[in-house]
């Protein structure tokens, strides 16, 4: 059995399965059931300045992307920080931890931008005995509009800031979570980094507007006939997160900051993959909404039986494994050429592949030979793009074969076994020119 | 000893139940999940299976995407009937059984229950769909006013011609009204089919006027600029045994018409033990419907075998689900009488012996209270003036045109009828696409 002790920023948890700053969070009563249900460690839903409680809207807070079963495909959410008592939470948070001694406990927090508000907050969540905090620089609805959460986090100088007040002002451990609603995520983790956090989270919700109810020609969710825009999250946003992560993993001014993976993950399979493109733990909330804490068991199991398939046996085996093979677009092999390849007997013949080849791409597979219905790849079009996998309903009926050696039947030229990328090809003005040269 | 038949064999509950729906329709959610299976394939297989060529990936891709009328409007652009279709169409041998579901999964998209979400949702919804094009002033009759005649007068009519249909029944709908299972179409459906049909206006009826007795075909030639026959089958076949004039011997298609009419189905004399003779969807109805109008043992027997039987597999296993049991490879040979009445058939057991179907000398018999006689119905060619038939049907090319100028045909009364709703309306659609080309 594979070891899936977690230890993140020295912060222990059984396993790299924390729930995020969220919804789930807010209150012992649900942190103790997830921890029950075997939850690796928290991220307690962030607390703001003392003062008079946060106030929600007694509106819908949620709207939801589905599919036609109705199956979560993405989630969107307006609702603030903790509207609870900062007293109530700092008392629960400490219970929790005292009684689950061996789970993470990380402190979610949001005060205006001012350092003595910071100094306040820490010195009360210390006492707590909380494992660390996570400064939300993140949530892009309502808080922003008041100059905290994404309208920090979308400010490189003030991440650098409002980290350096919190690494002068405390023992904890410092996390960054960062905000995707920026156009270089580069900028505002080199900035946290700069300012003396020891990691970083993301990412926090996507801008969203979840879709439009027609007859009220109001955005959804709708408050008295208003909208207003979301965070964004669930399955539908992984792909952007994974991007994010990876562009941080393979920076080498971020060599070193550690990552927590949040954006999608639903099954163990999510979580394998953050963590291979650089991240030291992933945080959950999404999947959690849509189906309770239990998932965690699937999170695990599923984890575990991976790593021992694959020969690993502990988690930090797994850290960053696939960030090596990201690279840029130029240095991809132009001379690795592949051809995709029916599998004729689990070809349930639907002709997707034929159509969308056909209507959209290269014209590269048949939809009748001698006369009946048959889908078959023509290699002298194939182009390899991948579009027919992409849409074939039926698992591993459509492949793509490499082909190393003899003649492109498309190009008509001979496969090179040798590798060349864009910045050497004669085809690019700009080309590196060769030594002989 | 008298035949035990006997009425309110079961109790009004027990009615209900027995001739509750046999497939429920969906539901919204139901819809959308099912519909959801459909991979909406390029030139779809179902497409080509369905004898009216119904776009049915579009039509599923309507419901999920919330457009249920749009759904029921890409069903009725092909099938005016396609809530009866949907009802009624032995889908696991058309559409379903084309589906590619089945070689992954061996499950179809259930594309009839889908298809009868979509077309009650617009049925159930007060406008006609489509409007008639403005008057032509041109007037065809229809003979026959099933699924045949019905689609043809509609795809006229829309096309601005005056239609007159002529039914020698009370009511039109032919085999909808007065064929079918019970079970399948609930809550007068043929009859609010009909209506829907007609509502698109230009469509004049005349009920219980028969062709060759109350009309006469040179008539409706002077009468009309063309004239569409689909008036089905209304002969049968007969066991050409012994005893065929007693008591206790009928015609399924004649018993069946008394469970569609029934007001009361407590009022229909059931035997005790019934005989079904023959092997398509008349002698499956027959048998399961008066199964479960609670006769004790049902046997339906066929001269070939299962695959021979020209109801479809779920149908015979419907029967048998239902407590049917069903001989085959036996042919009646006499029928045993007391007193001018049947109790009993004997039956002798069949082989085919060089492409012949024979009997093999070995014998049985059966008792009964009531057998009934499913082998087929036939054309009745007694009228005046009718086209030339082939293989006792009328003979049409594939415009169904007769060689008759001006008369077209189609529907079970045609020698290519297939003897289904859904090809009976494909011939009245087609039909009406040919006059109007002739005409316009």
């Amino acid at each position: 059995m594979a070891n899936l002790t977690s230890s993140f920023l020295g912060i222990k948890s059984p396993n790299p399965f924390w729930l995020a700053s969220a919804p789930p969070t807010d209150k012992q009563y649900n942190v103790e059931r997830a921890f029950k249900a075997g939850w690796g460690g928290v991220v307690w839903k962030t607390l703001g300045a003392e003062g008079p409680p946060i106030v929600n809207v007694q509106g819908p807070r949620y709207g939801a992307i589905h599919s036609n079963d109705r199956r979560l495909l993405g989630l969107n959410n307006i609702e603030l920080i903790t509207d609870r008592p900062l007293e109530i939470n700092l008392n629960e948070i400490k219970e929790v931890k005292k009684k689950w001694p061996d789970r993470a406990m990380v402190v979610s927090l949001m005060v205006p931008c001012e350092e003595q508000c910071w100094i306040d907050i820490l010195k009360r969540v210390e006492e707590t005995e909380a494992d660390g905090i996570e400064l939300n620089f993140g949530c892009p609805h309502g808080m922003s509009e008041r100059g905290m959460g994404s309208a920090v986090g979308q400010v490189p100088d003030y991440v650098e800031m409002v980290a350096r007040w919190c690494k002068q002002n405390t023992r904890m451990p410092v996390i960054v979570k960062l905000t995707p609603n920026i156009s270089d995520i580069r900028q505002p983790a080199r900035a946290a980094l700069k300012g003396g956090a020891d990691a970083v989270s993301l990412i926090n919700t996507i801008s969203s507007i979840v879709g439009v109810d027609l007859d009220e020609m109001s955005p959804e969710p709708h408050t008295d006939g208003k909208g207003t825009s979301g965070g964004y999250c669930g399955p539908a946003v992984k792909p952007i997160a994974l991007n994010m992560v990876a562009q941080l993993a393979r920076d080498p001014e971020m060599k070193n900051l550690p990552i927590s993976g949040i954006g999608g993950v639903t099954v163990w399979k999510d979580a394998a993959e953050f963590m291979a493109l650089g991240a030291g733990n992933v945080q959950v909330c999404t999947a959690a909404m849509a189906y309770g804490f239990n998932i965690v068991q699937e999170m695990t199991t599923g984890l575990s039986n991976w790593m021992d398939s694959k020969g690993y046996t502990s988690v930090d085996q797994i850290i960053g494994k696939a960030v090596p093979n990201v690279t840029d677009w130029q240095y991809l092999n132009l001379n690795y050429v592949v051809k995709a390849r029916i599998d004729q007997d689990s070809c349930i013949k639907c002709g997707r592949c034929h159509i969308v080849c056909e209507d959209t791409s290269h014209q590269a597979i048949t939809n009748i030979v001698d006369g009946k219905r048959h889908f078959e790849v023509i290699d002298e079009e194939c182009v390899g793009c991948n579009l027919c996998v992409s849409v074939c309903p039926v698992q591993d009926c459509i492949t793509m074969e490499h082909i190393s050696s003899g003649v492109d039947p498309r190009t008509k030229k001979e496969i090179s076994k040798d590798y060349g990328n864009w910045t050497t090809h004669p085809n690019n003005p700009s080309k590196i020119p060769d030594a002989a040269e | 000893m008298l035949n035990d038949i006997k009425k309110q064999r079961l109790s009004k509950k027990e009615y209900d139940e027995n001739f509750d729906e046999i497939h429920p329709p969906l539901n919204e959610h139901e819809a959308y999940v099912e519909g959801d299976r459909c991979y909406y394939c390029y030139d779809a297989p179902c497409i080509e299976a369905c004898p009216t060529g119904i776009n049915i990936p579009l039509f599923i891709r309507q419901i999920t995407s919330k457009n249920p009328e749009g759904a029921a409007k890409t069903i009725f652009d092909e099938n005016i009937l396609g809530g009866m279709s949907a009802r009624v169409c032995p889908t696991e041998t058309l559409c379903e059984e084309a589906c590619v579901r089945n070689t992954g999964e061996d499950r179809p998209v259930k594309i009839g229950l889908l298809q009868r979400y979509a077309t009650d949702s617009l049925m159930n919804s007060i406008n006609h769909p489509y409007k008639r094009s403005e008057d032509n002033g041109k007037k065809v009759a229809i003979v026959g006013g099933g699924p045949a005649g019905l689609s043809c007068a509609h795809r006229l009519s829309m096309k601005g011609y005056s239609v007159t249909i002529f039914d020698s029944k009370s009511k039109l709908g032919g085999l909808n009204e007065y064929g079918i299972a019970a079970y399948k179409s609930l809550d007068n459906f043929a009859e609010r089919e009909t209506k829907f049909v007609l509502s698109l206006g230009g469509i004049d009826y005349k009920l219980n006027t028969t062709i060759g007795k109350d009309l006469s075909i040179d008539q409706l030639k002077k009468d009309f600029d063309a004239v569409f026959l689909g008036m089905g089958l209304t002969g049968v076949n007969s066991l050409l045994v012994d005893g065929e004039d007693d008591n206790g011997i009928d015609d399924a298609v004649r018993y069946i018409e008394d469970i569609r009419q029934a007001k009361d189905l407590g009022e229909l004399p059931v035997g005790r033990k019934v005989i079904v003779i023959g092997g398509g969807m008349t002698a499956i109805d027959m048998a399961v419907q008066i199964k479960k109008l609670g006769s004790e043992d049902v046997t339906i027997v066929y001269r070939r075998g299962k695959k021979e039987m020209s109801a479809s597999l779920v149908e015979q296993q419907n029967a048998q689900n239902n407590g049917v049991l069903i001989k085959h490879w036996s042919k009646p040979v006499r029928l045993i009488t007391n007193d001018n009445s049947v109790c009993g058939v004997e039956f002798e057991y069949t082989s085919v012996k060089d492409g012949k179907l024979v009997g093999t000398g070995e014998k049985y018999k059966i008792d009964s209270d009531m057998v009934f006689r499913a082998i087929g119905q036939t054309f009745e060619d007694d009228a005046d003036g009718l086209p030339p038939l082939g293989s006792g049907r009328i003979s049409v090319d594939e415009n169904y045109k007769t060689s008759i100028s001006g008369i077209w045909a189609g529907g079970d009364c045609v020698n290519e009828g297939e003897d289904l709703t859904v090809t009976a309306v494909e011939a009245g659609k087609k039909a009406a696409e040919s006059i109007h080309m002739e005409l316009s």
